[in-house]
């Protein structure tokens, strides 16, 4: 969330789009309620399926799933057309004015630069600024050039007529002229929509330019940085936030460093390469303190081992040879299908639940030496190899993995901090014993390194140098205490640090380090992940506050936990303030503003704090040009500006927008081959299909649960009345739904929730596929859903297409 | 004389006469007091914690049974919302509200178990077997896999052939060092529930 939950509150309007809070997200949509109840807010809500949000929104319109782009590219191009734009916000803060290079195109859905054999761009120059001869990005504030960013995107989305979207979204026109009316009202600067996405937007083939195009809505608008605006992940799971913070990720590092590429030999290049000076005069390009947090992480890892001289461990950190998003879990499972992978670990993860095409990722889970299972719960994946029937109907004896299954601690027995969608880095405390033999994921990880570290010592064997030499100061090496390991994240001084103007000491070697402003890049600070600097200094655990004072009236309890960065709630919040430094909407919209000598306000602000208003410097200070993109340079797969393009498996087996066979589907997201031919044809799986889960229900863990056994016990799916009618099927039948990878059998629940629209000239059907159900559990077992989706990813981040596919469905 | 509690404080509340009335043993029966059920809560210990499921973060208060000293051991009896808690104010939905069968579900791990190859069964082995056998397996599988050198004789140092798939639920600590040891092995099939 560039926002967070009780901001919500001061929403004048809520779109729900991509996801679904009031089923999903209870405790946080209360407010959107709030936002309605006292602050007159509207909610309108976008989805497949008339779904809980849906029914308590001041407007409903439904839509095909996996076509927001469509929906949304008409929006900007209405917002254009009709001059329902935030003027002076979209003009100071964004790139319209930036002149792009010549030689971008885009012509019968493809941009320029286009490798069909490779399925991508491998040619991405001309996705750039043109620079000028004082080595600045070119700019035309009169917004007349016609390659300026303003031009290039009106011309793009003027493709996006009512008619068009109308026809590719099945949205009935008039609804969606509705909702795109109620949206712009909210240009005007004292009033300010939020966006609310889940997985909706995620899972699809094009689910990382379905958010961009969110989020250029919300910038032509002037509603990011606002109290009450924004773009907001409402995120899934608990720490899902947070593991993605500390760089759980194949190519990241903490704190959304990233890992070098096997053509990164030179350390000097590599931080020189993520260091951007400004590209326009006057902007402070905060990513030009790379170095300090990269020094310091390594500083935190390895110790007194990194040196200036051997480049801080430069060359024990892996490179990567996988490009994008390196080598994610769809890769990995292909791999590992094609037998190249030995050993995997799951902690706290349910692959053959989780990930698409269960045949696929069972039979390579049987492919490999062993297996490692950590969790608190009998997992389906722990027991991949024991035959249950016809929900997994596999033979034991010829699968020679060997698993093994590491009992550990749930939340409430272990001390430790979580984030939230928020960002709010929350502490919570230990209530009871494990039961039996358990122990925590740190213990397990310490357990392991040690016998892995004291093996490399005895034995010698591959490389051992990161392994001998990786810092390990804890007080119980076999099991660190989470307070250290947290400390250890924030940081501390190896030395003294002064301020480099006035040289007074900042801290003093050995004392936590007050937030990442005090990193340095000489080895004087270690710290374990730079953006969670500030979460426990020298006065203590900033995670564990618990003063819950509002004394502005507007929700942002800075004395609450700890929200990264630097403790601040609302991100790109100087872009509330005009560009002389005050409030947009004085009355109702405080957040920051410029009182004369400083940035102040009811939030940290997110700006240089003594750049005053005249200095010119813009509010999105990570970004080198200062200013928000609609012109994504050369940082997507697809392309600079969001395209619509059709699921991969499609009903209407072709791309309404253009001809071209090779732009139906996105041209930039990559296919396994054994994945190609398994994408399923309309001809024989008629009706779309989209996943989804149940309030009462959390994934996979809670059909271990009773009481969330008792009340959804067994597994159904959705149909609407009309195609129920058409395949003679009654409420309460047992119904097999089926797609080219597999089937699944559930009890039908036949629904006016869901209605039949029309799309391309024909009638198009939607199928709603809950996913909690497996093989083991105490609620009644059931088939795993992912039986059915495809194995395909979107072209930036990999997620699945989860919510975008073909099956039947037939009465059994 | 026979009084129920309610008239005996009434009497009680005539004056000082009351006093000696109870002296000269007409207090009503024991026995009635002790039917009387206790509040649950009213001997547990208060924990704070953070829901486990949504990325919402709502804030937890726990039960639990047990003095919290050295021998012995918590019982969690019962969870609800925390009513100070900024974004959930004290409610719950329907999972986190039966989070109690979570924390005490049948299915919870208790012993590290093995699986061997080809067989149908779990079979309860020591954490230092178990942890012992896994980190000869990665020993093995990484000093036959890892790449010092690309193709083109670029220094690489990554392992390609065991995998790590982080969780989506342990906390930043775990987080941290699961990946500081990963990383230091040179994994890079290393993802979390994110990707998905």
């Amino acid at each position: 969330m560039t926002n967070h939950w009780a901001d919500i509150q001061n929403a004048d309007l809520v779109l729900i789009m991509g996801g679904n809070a009031a089923e999903a997200h209870p405790c946080g949509f209360k407010w959107v309620t709030e936002a309605k109840a006292h602050n007159k807010a509207r909610l309108i809500v976008v989805d497949p399926r008339f779904n809980r949000s849906a029914s308590v929104a001041d407007l409903y319109a439904p839509i095909r799933t996996g076509t927001d782009i469509a929906f949304l590219g008409g929006l900007i191009n209405y917002l254009l057309a009709n001059d329902k734009i935030q003027h002076e916000y979209v003009r100071n803060y964004t790139d319209v004015s930036f002149v792009v290079k010549e030689g971008f195109a885009f012509e019968d859905g493809l941009f320029n630069g286009y490798d069909a054999a490779k399925r991508s761009y491998p040619d991405k120059s001309a996705w750039s600024y043109e620079i000028g001869a004082d080595g600045y990005a070119v700019v035309d504030p009169s917004l007349s050039h016609p390659r300026c960013v303003f031009n290039l995107l009106k011309n793009h989305y003027s493709r996006y007529t009512p008619e068009l979207v109308s026809s590719v979204c099945g949205t009935p026109q008039e609804t969606m002229l509705k909702v795109w009316e109620a949206i712009a009202e909210t240009s005007r600067p004292d009033k300010v929509m939020t966006i609310m996405y889940a997985l909706g937007w995620t899972q699809h083939s094009v689910g990382s330019q379905m958010i961009r195009t969110g989020a250029m809505v919300q910038l032509l608008l002037g509603n990011i940085g606002m109290p009450g605006g924004g773009m907001n992940a409402l995120r899934g799971h608990s720490n899902i936030q947070g593991l993605t913070d500390l760089g759980l990720l194949s190519n990241l590092l903490p704190g959304y460093l990233t890992l070098p590429g096997d053509g990164e030999q030179d350390y000097a290049a590599y931080i020189a390469k993520r260091t951007q000076k400004p590209l326009r005069p006057g902007q402070l390009s905060y990513w030009q303190n790379y170095e300090k947090f990269h020094v310091s992480l390594m500083k935190a890892w390895y110790g007194k081992s990194a040196t200036v001289e051997n480049n801080w461990a430069y060359d024990w950190l892996p490179k990567l040879d996988a490009p994008g998003a390196g080598y994610d879990v769809l890769k990995v499972f292909d791999m590992m299908f094609q037998g190249q992978i030995n050993g995997y670990f799951c902690q706290g993860f349910n692959p053959i639940a989780a990930f698409p095409n269960k045949a696929k990722v069972g039979a390579a889970l049987a492919r490999l030496k062993y297996l490692v299972i950590m969790d608190p719960l009998a997992t389906d994946t722990s027991e991949f190899w024991r035959n249950a029937g016809e929900f997994n109907d596999v033979d034991t004896a010829a699968i020679q993995t060997t698993v093994f299954r590491l009992p550990t601690t749930c939340f409430a027995e272990e001390d430790g901090s979580l984030v939230n969608s928020g960002r709010w880095l929350q502490w919570h405390w230990k209530a009871a014993e494990p039961p039996g033999e358990a122990r925590t994921d740190i213990a397990i990880m310490a357990g392991l390194f040690h016998r892995l570290r004291a093996l490399y010592a005895k034995e010698g064997g591959a490389f051992p140098e990161p392994i001998l030499n990786l810092d390990w100061p804890y007080l119980r090496p076999d099991d660190p205490a989470p307070d250290e390991l947290a400390r250890e994240f924030n940081g501390r001084a190896l030395a003294d640090v002064s301020d480099p103007a006035s040289g007074a000491v900042l801290a003093k070697a050995g004392e936590q380090l007050a937030g990442f402003a005090q990193l340095r890049a000489d080895g004087s600070t270690a710290s374990g992940c730079w953006i969670f600097s500030g979460s426990w200094t020298q006065a203590g655990n900033q995670m564990a506050r618990r003063d819950n004072a509002d004394p502005y009236g507007m929700g942002q309890t800075l004395g609450w936990a700890w929200a990264w960065p630097a403790n601040r709630r609302i991100l790109y919040n100087r872009a509330s303030a005009d560009p002389s430094g005050q409030p947009w909407d004085p009355a109702k919209k405080r957040l920051v503003w410029w009182n004369g000598k400083a940035w102040a306000g009811t939030d940290v602000p997110d700006f240089k704090p003594d750049s005053a208003p005249q200095d010119g410097m813009s509010p999105f200070i990570m970004n080198p040009e200062g200013v928000a993109r609609f012109f994504a340079l050369d940082k997507m797969a697809e392309g600079p500006f969001p395209e619509h393009y059709e699921p991969f498996e499609t009903p209407i087996g072709r791309n309404p927008l253009h001809g071209n066979v090779q732009a139906v589907s996105n041209p930039a997201a990559r296919v396994f081959k054994n994945d190609l031919e398994l994408f399923g044809k309309a001809e024989e799986f008629p009706f779309v299909a989209t996943t989804y889960r149940l309030t009462e229900h959390f994934h996979y863990w809670t059909k271990h649960c009773r009481l969330a056994a008792i009340t959804q016990p067994e597994q159904f799916v959705e149909i609407g009345e009309a195609l129920a009618r058409e395949r003679g099927i009654t409420a309460g039948d047992r119904v097999k739904v089926s797609s080219n990878r597999g089937f699944i059998k559930a009890v039908a629940v036949v629904t006016k929730r869901l209605r039949p629209l029309t799309v391309d000239g024909k009638t198009v059907h939607q199928v709603g596929i809950p996913i909690h159900w497996g093989f083991s559990g105490v609620a009644k077992n059931g088939f795993i859903t992912n039986t059915l989706t495809p194995f395909v990813g979107d072209g930036n981040t990999q997620t699945p297409e989860f919510k975008s596919f073909l099956v039947n469905v037939e009465k059994v | 004389m026979d009084m129920n509690r309610r008239q005996f404080f009434k009497v009680c509340g005539v004056g000082l006469g009351a006093s000696s009335l109870a002296a000269l043993g007409m207090a009503p029966p024991p026995a009635y007091a002790e039917t009387i059920r206790h509040f649950k809560l009213a001997n547990t210990r208060e924990t704070r914690n953070t829901c486990p499921y949504c990325s919402v973060g709502c804030g937890l208060i726990m039960y639990s049974r047990g003095d919290g000293a050295k021998n012995v051991v918590q019982e969690i009896v019962h969870i609800e919302g925390d009513a100070d808690h900024p974004v959930n104010r004290g409610t719950l939905c329907p999972k986190g509200a039966g989070l109690l069968d979570f924390v005490h579900s049948p299915n919870r791990l208790k012993y590290p178990e093995v699986r061997e190859a080809g067989s149908n069964e779990w079979k309860r082995v020591s954490w230092d077997e178990a942890l012992g056998r896994i980190a000869t397996l990665m020993k093995a599988d990484r000093d036959a896999n890892f790449v010092t050198h690309n193709a083109n004789g670029q220094t690489v140092n990554r392992w390609l052939s065991t995998g790590f798939l982080a969780a989506s639920a342990s906390s930043n600590e775990a987080g941290y060092i699961t990946h500081k040891v990963v990383r230091s092995l040179g994994m890079l099939a290393f993802d979390n529930q994110a990707r998905v």
